[in-house]
């Protein structure tokens, strides 16, 4: 690689041992990518008080120090951490004491999650604590270079909001922010932003499901390349399109996609695939829905529903507003518990727009900071969930052993006062 | 008989063993239990498998950014492949062999998942960017 003065002396040691072995990671880490050299960033959103076993072990050594050492910079040293470089952010996490008495989950790990809360906020870490950190304030300008993890924001900074970063991990995340540096790799690079595959819909796609389910036929088809979808698509709303990215970054690995005439980098079809012809086109129509929509309902076999979760990734307020108006005057089934996941921030303007009082009159639940997944954590003897999530339905029965069923949020709230599982496509 | 393929570093480091080979793409977050080292996604066709201490061969990574993180932590927990050899290079695979910090290769002139076998007998000097495999007699 070739580092400028600046990364050089950092490399030395200029800058203290821990930025030190942030951009040992950094040059480690580019060599891997067979990158020529790094870019300036100033926005990191990465991990660092999410609770662990493994965490937990080395906090116990040595404190958040050695813990950050360790896993967020790869180091086998115990480093004293400085303040971060350039602006970061936490994102999801593992629940926080609002939720105990609610979600299964240790106080071992809220209680070491609120001690990492002081130590990274004291080194100016912004506890945003959302997967998506584009709902709650951190938005990046178009052509911006960042550092971001979490699939599902990583496809929304690129696709929605024409930022550019690749998907970054734990360390590479926390070497930016000592550094202000990120490999110059991937989507940071002009040529690698255009599309390479052409969907065509054939079906209309106007919802929150029919949105979910093309991307996960997109994220199937494509896996780690960059798809561009036209068709019979109305124009989507901020809950859609991330729902979309975080279902195509589930069946498969999309960075970045293209609606032409929505999404930034892409005026047009043409536009979309840069210097290259227009490729082909992927039909999805009727068929490749049913069939999505079968996919994500293969791992659900009992009627019988215990648990509702909505909200993945985090929920927007409108999506809270909706799930509260469908529940309105209704009562949870005895058996059923529902959860909607949404980030601290928009929860406190649920609270105070009232719909927090109505969905938990209702018998269900407004959480924040985390999910199901991220905590490892359902209500006591779940084995049958539902979710209008196809990031959820992809993941949970693997993470949780648990049966899963997938469908619109009426579907789920249906489930919800019911006990019983009745989605279908309509 | 046995075969060479050529490719550029990943993670430098001489190792061998046994290869596991996946055909699918592998997720971190969600795919691993890194406290057992085993392929966790209930429709994968690693289901259930153990990569603690093979030569883990697949064509690339997919899904969370958790990915690395979680290969991290099989090195952490003692449940680390030997090894890893794969096709396409993502952020995702590239990070997470670096801090599993096991000897990896890819680019290599022919596609490993496609020419190697569970079971194969795998040499891999990441220094040199090289692989050598034995079939399995």
């Amino acid at each position: 690689m070739r580092l400028t003065d600046d990364e050089k002396a950092m490399l030395d040691g200029a800058e203290g041992p821990a930025v030190a072995a942030a951009m040992d990671l950094l040059v480690r880490y580019g060599e891997a990518l067979d990158c020529e050299q790094l870019c300036d960033i100033r926005n990191v959103a990465g991990t660092m008080t999410q609770p662990s076993p493994a965490k937990a072990k080395l906090v116990a050594e040595g404190g958040w120090d050695k813990a950050f050492s360790v896993i967020n910079l790869d180091s086998d040293d115990d480093l004293e951490i400085p303040d971060m470089r350039v602006p970061t952010c936490q994102l999801q996490q593992g629940f926080g004491s609002d939720s105990a008495g609610i979600a299964p989950y240790s106080k071992q790990f809220i209680d070491l999650q609120d001690d990492a809360e002081s130590f990274y906020g004291r080194k100016g870490v912004n506890i945003l604590a959302t997967c998506t950190p584009y709902q709650v304030g951190n938005l990046p300008v178009r052509g911006e270079h960042v550092a971001w993890m979490e699939s599902s924001a990583v496809v929304y900074a690129n696709s929605v909001l024409g930022a550019r970063t690749n998907c970054e991990g734990t360390a590479s995340t926390g070497a930016a922010s000592l550094t202000g540096k990120i490999p110059c790799w991937g989507n940071h690079l002009p040529e690698n932003r255009y599309g390479n595959h052409l969907i065509d819909v054939r079906v209309p796609v106007r919802d929150f499901l029919d949105w979910g389910m093309l991307g996960y036929f997109a994220g199937d088809l494509v896996q780690e390349e960059r798809p561009v979808v036209t068709g019979d698509i109305a124009i989507p709303e901020l809950a859609d399109l991330k729902h979309f990215g975080a279902a195509a970054a589930s069946s498969g690995g999309v960075e970045l996609y293209h609606i032409p005439g929505i999404t930034p980098e892409a005026p047009t079809v043409e536009a979309a695939f840069g210097p290259r012809p227009v490729p082909e086109a992927v039909t999805y129509g009727p068929r490749e829905r049913r069939r999505m929509y079968e996919t994500l309902n293969s791992q659900g076999h009992s009627t019988e529903v215990d648990f509702i979760l909505l909200g993945c990734p985090h929920a927007s307020i409108e999506q809270v507003c909706r799930a509260a108006k469908a529940l309105e005057g209704r009562r949870l089934n005895s058996s059923t518990q529902l959860w909607i996941m949404v980030p601290r921030a928009l929860k406190a303007i649920a609270d105070r727009s009232g719909y927090t009082e109505i969905i938990e009159r209702a018998g269900g639940r407004l959480l924040a900071d985390s999910c199901p997944a991220m905590s490892r954590s359902a209500p006591e003897g779940t084995k049958v969930f539902a979710t209008d999530s196809a990031k959820q339905a992809h993941y949970l029965p693997a993470i949780l052993g648990i049966e899963a069923w997938f469908g619109t949020l009426e579907d789920c709230i249906e489930a919800a006062v019911t006990g019983r599982w009745a989605g279908d496509l309509r | 008989m046995t075969l060479v393929l050529r490719g550029r570093t990943v993670v430098p480091g001489v190792v061998e063993g046994e290869a596991l080979v996946s055909h699918e793409t592998i997720s971190g977050w969600g795919g691993i239990d890194p406290a057992k080292g085993t392929i966790i996604e209930r429709r994968h066709e690693l289901y259930g498998v153990c990569f603690t201490g093979k030569i883990l061969v697949f064509p690339g990574a997919k899904g969370s950014s958790g990915w690395s993180g979680f290969f991290q932590t099989t090195r952490l927990l003692g449940t680390a492949p030997l090894g890893m050899i794969y096709t396409v290079t993502t952020t995702k695979a590239a990070l997470g062999a670096v801090v599993t910090r096991v000897p990896t290769v890819t680019d290599l002139d022919q596609d490993p998942v496609e020419v190697i076998k569970t079971g194969d007998w795998v040499r891999i000097d990441a220094d040199g960017g090289v692989v050598e495999v034995k079939e399995r007699s």
